[in-house]
């Protein structure tokens, strides 16, 4: 015990000695709560429009001002020539093309269907279904005001119908700083883990350290208890630190136990600095870690589900997910967080979490062998 | 070649002991390249043991063997009783090992790593600081200083300081002298001799012949193997023809003049001079005369008293080619 302890006040004498990984582990994650919560976000504000209206109707100019009036578009142009209007999606000057034939306001007012065209710019294919959505629902409602108009309703009187209103339920406002500070959160504590401890041990391999540590009676699980502790302890401040800012910050709700939010993360960090301890008994130089260490960070990250829900990825993917301890974090964080879920709620993913801190911490004992 | 000689007879004093070291056939491959061939040699209590050999010989291969950072693909090989394959746990309490390459924290202190070492080993810097009050006294003023700042002599210091504050029965030090000056190299010896006297046995490797006599037994390592294991004095002994130092102002017309003259057996430099072996049977023309013909007119030729490195040379260059050796240009020794 009395090793182990020794082993960790090393680490830390060498990690705040080093003057700029010492700052850094305490910049990082404010850069990265302020600079990713806010910066990533699906919502759209001002979906570039151009008009091409073949009709100039007042019914046709009623469906450009009624789009005109939503919050989400902006005509940027007005033309009759389909050519014009292909150049300015080209230029990225307009993300959405809408087409309004001869004869709409006519056969609108004769009761004939009347096909518009959209075109829709799917660079961003995301943005594209959203912008999409959005007016569609403009035509929808334009729509209903032609079928009260039609059936000679007075204005006020209410058409019967079936009316949709839904609610967002744990994230009101799908505000998605809300939706992304859980996962940046996993996020921060995966970097800062996986890079540290994965980089550190092959620096002692680098400088021969390791050498001398070898033929010491130092045991196999002292030395890597000794390694994993100072980086649990450091990604675990680092999360708290993450924490305050998103909720002093960013006015993120949080909805359920602290305690739980620290436990879950703990497990997930032992499983991710076993996973960096068993990688760095492959590499010999530290470029060959970084390299192979940030190829994980991506691929984990990614298909966490931080950005698209899981469900949506093929099942393949899904599969691979079984293995990825990002995907359970990013789950266990945003239930604690946004629902309040607790930890009956969390026991499948969290046990998960364990048997795959277990799996990998044992990977990287039995990888690291003092005879080489 | 010589048959490699295991414990050697002069040696009686010692042969009722149980060697520190006990090595039979020790093979080591990597790949496709051979380290390490039928190495056999025994290590006696108290003695002070040196490998010498040019780089690439498996020095180092050996001594990790021996420190248990590396199996062995052959043969058996007991530390102190301890076999290096089962019971490395015994071995690794009871052995002090210095790398050749400087491998403790360079962003420690002096004193963390003292502190460091001792711990790791469970014991104290204070309960085996007689052991250690000469050489790191020495370094004690600085050791406020991180290690990575202090100077080769300095650094060596601190690593023997490291090595030994568990109090170790076996020192093992890989090339301990290489890269450091000559005044640190006579004062390590120094400070080794100093460590007999605690009855710790040390095994030591070095690319530098001249310390061979600093070494109670050495064994000469060349391409993975033990060409022969005797004391220093034995080993000159087994020097049989007469040696010549020839000496003139250009040394290197003279060393090419001499590879050319039919009696030639070897020439080597050496410092200044250059010595010079004659096959037993001679040409006609006398060697003054031969040299004259190839204008080295200043050639002045006296007999010399072989040295230990006369004898390793004439003992490598046997079938093998001939290896670079190091020689310091300003050699301390007597």
């Amino acid at each position: 015990m009395k090793v182990i302890l020794y082993l960790i006040r090393k680490e830390f004498l060498q990690i705040f000695r080093d003057r700029f990984l010492g700052k850094a582990i305490f910049a990082v994650p404010v850069v990265q709560m302020l600079l990713l919560v806010p910066a990533v976000t699906f919502e759209i504000r001002h979906v570039n429009l151009c008009v091409i209206d073949r009709d100039m109707t007042p019914a046709s100019r009623e469906l450009t001002g009624q789009l005109e009036g939503s919050s989400f578009f902006r005509i940027t142009r007005k033309t009759f020539s389909e050519e014009e209007a292909r150049t300015m999606m080209h230029r990225n000057r307009c993300d959405l093309i809408l087409q309004i034939p001869e004869g709409f306001g006519r056969n609108i007012a004769r009761g004939i269907p009347v096909p518009v065209q959209v075109g829709v710019n799917a660079i961003n294919a995301s943005n594209a279904q959203l912008s999409w959505g959005y007016l569609n629902g403009v035509i929808q409602n334009y729509n209903l005001n032609r079928l009260k108009k039609g059936a000679g309703m007075p204005a006020g009187v209410q058409l019967q119908q079936v009316s949709l209103s839904n609610r967002y339920w744990y994230n009101e406002m799908l505000n998605y700083r809300h939706y992304m500070m859980p996962g940046v959160l996993g996020i921060l504590v995966l970097a800062i883990g996986f890079i540290l401890a994965g980089l550190n041990l092959v620096k002692e391999k680098e400088s021969g350290t390791i050498e001398q540590i070898n033929v010491t009676p130092v045991k196999k699980y002292q030395f890597i208890l000794g390694k994993m502790t100072p980086f649990l302890l450091i990604g675990l401040v680092d999360l708290a630190i993450g924490l305050t800012i998103g909720i002093f910050t960013f006015g993120v709700p949080f909805q359920g136990s602290i305690l739980l939010l620290f436990l879950s993360s703990a497990v997930f960090l032992v499983g991710v600095l076993g996973l960096a301890l068993f990688m760095s008994t492959f590499a010999r130089t530290q470029q060959q870690f970084m390299f192979t260490g940030f190829f994980f960070i991506i691929v984990f990250v990614l298909m966490s589900g931080i950005f698209t829900p899981l469900e949506s990825m093929p099942l393949w993917a899904q599969k691979i997910d079984l293995v990825n301890p990002m995907a359970y974090i990013m789950r266990i964080n945003r239930m604690i967080m946004l629902k309040g879920s607790g930890f009956h709620d969390l026991r499948n993913d969290l046990l998960a979490l364990v048997l795959i801190a277990t799996a990998f911490t044992t990977l990287a004992v039995w990888r690291y062998r003092k005879t080489a | 070649m010589e048959p490699s000689r295991r414990a050697c007879p002069e040696k009686q004093s010692f042969s009722h002991m149980q060697p520190v070291v006990q090595a039979l056939g020790i093979g080591k491959s990597f790949g496709t390249t051979v380290a390490l061939r039928d190495i056999s040699f025994e290590v006696l209590p108290g003695e002070v043991f040196g490998f010498i050999g040019p780089d690439g010989a498996g020095k180092t291969t050996l001594f990790r063997i021996i420190t248990t950072l590396l199996l062995p693909d052959a043969g058996e090989i007991q530390v102190m009783g301890f076999d290096v394959r089962r019971d490395y746990r015994g071995i690794r309490k009871n052995i002090g090992y210095m790398p050749g390459r400087f491998s403790l924290y360079m962003d420690l202190t002096v004193e963390e790593n003292l502190r460091f070492y001792a711990t790791v080993f469970g014991t104290t810097v204070e309960e085996n600081y007689d052991l250690i009050r000469d050489i790191y006294s020495q370094i004690e003023p600085f050791k406020h200083r991180m290690a990575g700042k202090l100077s080769g002599g300095m650094k060596q210091k601190l690593a023997l300081s490291c090595a030994l504050i568990h109090k170790p029965s076996l020192l093992i030090l890989d090339e301990p002298t290489t890269g450091v000056d000559a005044v640190s190299r006579a004062e390590f010896w120094e400070m080794l001799k100093k460590l007999k006297a605690h009855n710790i046995t040390i095994v030591v490797s070095t690319p530098y012949m001249d310390e061979a006599t600093r070494c109670d037994r050495v064994a000469l390592i060349q391409n993975g193997r033990i060409f022969s294991v005797d004391t220093p004095d034995h080993i000159t002994a087994g020097f049989s023809r007469p040696l010549l130092q020839v000496k003139s102002a250009s040394k290197h017309l003279l060393m090419n003049a001499l590879k050319k003259y039919p009696g030639t057996l070897s020439v080597w430099p050496f410092g200044e001079y250059v010595h010079l072996t004659l096959r037993d049977v001679l040409p006609e023309e006398p060697l003054p005369r031969f040299l004259e013909r190839h204008g080295i007119r200043d050639a002045t030729l006296m007999e010399a008293k072989p040295g230990i490195e006369d004898r390793f040379l004439e003992l490598m260059s046997g079938a093998e080619p001939v290896p670079e050796y190091r020689k310091e240009v300003n050699d301390d020794q007597p």
